[in-house]
């Protein structure tokens, strides 16, 4: 069960990075005869030996229904600067899971689109539980006032529904933002909402340690308060820092997500999972288009692939998100 | 007990007052306001009334500080976009909510616990094998990608209505008939809601039973000849429920968020879509209400995780009790 995890999210984050190199259209290319068409089928046969496609014409936009030219050939590329492709001025792009409404390739986009995603909620994962090992280790350490102020402040922020505190922050910043701004944006809302969670757990350990006679050895011979933190109670935590991270990680990816999907994430010019969701949103195409949901299967893998990854080492992958 | 509830009530205020003031003032200053609803051909002088009927051309802690001598007298000031009171407006859309998270807890709390039982009693055989794997899919499908999966299959297959709360057929139609069509158009975001959390119960319920069978007290029970139904409902369940109660509060939290977007993409008329629709006009008096109505939600619930948990675990109780 873990070596199927840890396969399954190697694979995924082997494609984010190898991306470029994998997609067969760019991102953002329109084929705008190809609006919402289906997964292009690759034909052996009939014809000519080599795998080969043929182009798709409308019958019904309405309707979005489309034909096969069988009379053309199309031949399918390889290791043309990426991977698999078929010209794309030949009429006949390669589109493994379609396109969608804009006419650009769902498969390139995925792929494309797990970069963003991935990217966010992995920044998010490390900034979160950073920043939560940091103020639960300085709580439980230095105790006292500043371990009851730090302590209410991270109660007060685990009890809120994080979506919906997430959704006000980004609500009330400028509706129309680049790209990039909105990563650092998402990043922020997300490490801030993160990190009481992983706090509240580091204090308790770090309370328990730090009176052990190793911290105290460590303590007589002369080491400093951020020595004896970061070298000696702080590693205590670890096992619960890798889990607290593995329960943050897909929530940072569905948040990114949802936010996106309702139109408060990501600009749609930027692929990601959240933006490519929006296609699926459309409940008249979504019954014809089953590929429409992609993003969401992606999304899934990841999540089922680090509760693999978890459940085998003995906790309970029981995660709810907030 | 008295106490405990007083203290409860004290802190479910602070929570209301802290995050509608929260709300208030984060859209109060977030760039942009209501009036850029009313379009880019407005005369000035109509700007100029509608700003000062929702107290923007005040200054803010001034607007705040009239906002609450009204809402202690449960005015709570007009939304723009409805051109109405908002008391009803976020009880109505509240209790809509209510609706989808009461019949989600009921059916997750039913189908997860009884599911439970039976996979921690019945360690090996095909079925329990299979519902445990149907766990392990169901908690990494959450409620997002789960209600549009689900979309999917009702867009497909026809048997559920796709997304509202009504048909369109009955808005005149007599109160049974209602009651009929509101409780089929709920079927889907309760399934959407309840199956992740289900799942999460089953874990936790199949978990904890199969560690209180091995208990010696049970295997007394056994050896005095007590009939197996009643070995496993009346000695090894009461023990075995605990952690259950432990997460109820949390699972009420996140109920809450994850009923945002499944009211989003099955169009449920609820709190979480309020807010959306709110926020983003910056509608200022409809987001503190809506935020007021999320705290007092969440109040209740950890309350009931609570009392939930002293049922359940006598050592809670005497704290409580103290």
């Amino acid at each position: 069960m873990r070596i199927a995890g840890a396969v399954l999210l190697g694979l995924i984050l082997l494609a984010a990075c190898a991306a470029p190199w994998l997609a067969p259209n760019p991102p953002n290319r329109r084929f705008a005869d190809l609006l919402s068409a289906p997964p292009t089928r690759i034909h052996v046969g009939d014809g000519s030996p080599a795998p080969h496609l043929h182009p798709l014409r409308i019958v019904s936009r309405l309707e979005r229904r489309f034909d096969e030219d069988r009379a053309t050939h199309v031949p399918l590329r390889w290791f043309s600067g990426v991977l698999v492709s078929a010209d794309p001025d030949s009429g006949a792009p390669l589109l493994l899971l379609g396109s969608d409404a804009f006419g650009r390739d769902r498969f390139s986009r995925l792929l494309y689109g797990s970069r963003a995603t991935l990217a966010l909620a992995v920044l998010a994962t490390l900034l979160a539980t950073a920043v939560g090992a940091l103020v639960g280790g300085v709580a439980g350490y230095a105790g006292g006032r500043l371990d009851t102020f730090l302590s209410r402040v991270s109660e007060f922020v685990v009890v809120l529904p994080a979506i919906y505190v997430a959704l006000a922050l980004r609500a009330v910043m400028p509706l129309v933002l680049p790209g990039s701004t909105i990563f650092v944006l998402l990043l922020t809302i997300f490490a801030l909402l993160g990190w009481p969670m992983v706090a509240r757990g580091v204090r308790a350990i770090v309370l328990v340690e730090r009176d052990r006679e190793y911290a105290m050895a460590a303590r007589a011979a002369g080491a400093s308060p951020t020595r004896l933190l970061t070298r000696h109670l702080l590693p205590a935590a670890r096992g619960y820092l890798s889990t607290q991270a593995s329960l943050l990680l897909p929530a940072f990816i569905l948040a990114e997500s949802t936010m996106s999907y309702v139109g408060l994430g990501f600009p749609d010019s930027t692929p990601t999972w959240g933006t490519m969701l929006q296609d699926a949103s459309n409940v008249a195409l979504l019954g014809d288009a089953p590929w429409a949901l992609a993003p969401a299967a992606a999304i899934f893998m990841v999540v089922l692939g680090v509760n693999l990854l978890v459940q085998s080492t003995g906790h309970a992958p029981v995660q709810l998100e907030r | 007990m008295a106490r405990f509830l007083i203290r409860r009530l004290a802190f479910a205020l602070v929570l209301l007052l802290c995050t509608s003031s929260a709300a208030l003032f984060l859209t109060r200053l977030a760039p942009g306001d209501v009036t850029s609803q009313l379009g880019p051909f407005v005369p000035r002088a109509e700007i100029e009334a509608a700003r000062s009927r929702f107290g923007l051309d005040r200054n803010p802690v001034v607007q705040w500080g009239s906002w609450l001598s009204r809402a202690v007298r449960l005015d709570f000031g007009d939304s723009f976009l409805y051109n109405r009171p908002v008391g009803p407006l976020v009880v109505r859309a509240a209790g809509n909510t209510a609706v989808l998270a009461v019949s989600a807890l009921i059916v997750s709390t039913f189908v997860g616990i009884g599911l439970g039982i039976f996979t921690g009693t019945h360690r090996t055989g095909w079925l329990s094998a299979f519902v445990r794997g149907m766990s392990v899919m169901c908690i990494s499908v959450p409620p997002l990608l789960m209600s549009l999966m689900l979309v999917f299959i009702a867009a497909r297959t026809r048997w559920l209505p796709t997304g509202g709360m009504l048909s369109a057929g009955t808005v005149d139609a007599s109160w049974t008939t209602a009651t009929v069509d509101v409780a089929w158009h709920l079927v889907l975001p309760t399934l959407a809601l309840a199956l992740p959390i289900a799942a999460a119960f089953e874990r936790l319920q199949s978990q904890s039973m199969s560690e209180a069978v091995r208990q010696p007290f049970l295997l007394a029970a056994i050896a005095r000849g007590v009939p197996r139904r009643e070995l496993v409902w009346r000695h090894a369940w009461p023990v075995s429920i605990r952690p259950i109660c432990g997460v109820y509060g949390l699972v009420i939290g996140s109920l809450l968020s994850g009923s945002f977007i499944v009211e989003f993409v099955t169009a449920w008329p609820g709190i979480g879509r309020l807010m959306y629709e709110a926020l983003r006009a910056r509608d200022i008096y409809l987001v503190s209400a809506c935020a007021a109505a999320g705290a007092g939600f969440l109040a209740f619930g950890t309350l009931l995780g609570d009392l939930l948990l002293a049922v359940a675990d006598p050592g809670v109780r005497e704290e409580i009790e103290a």
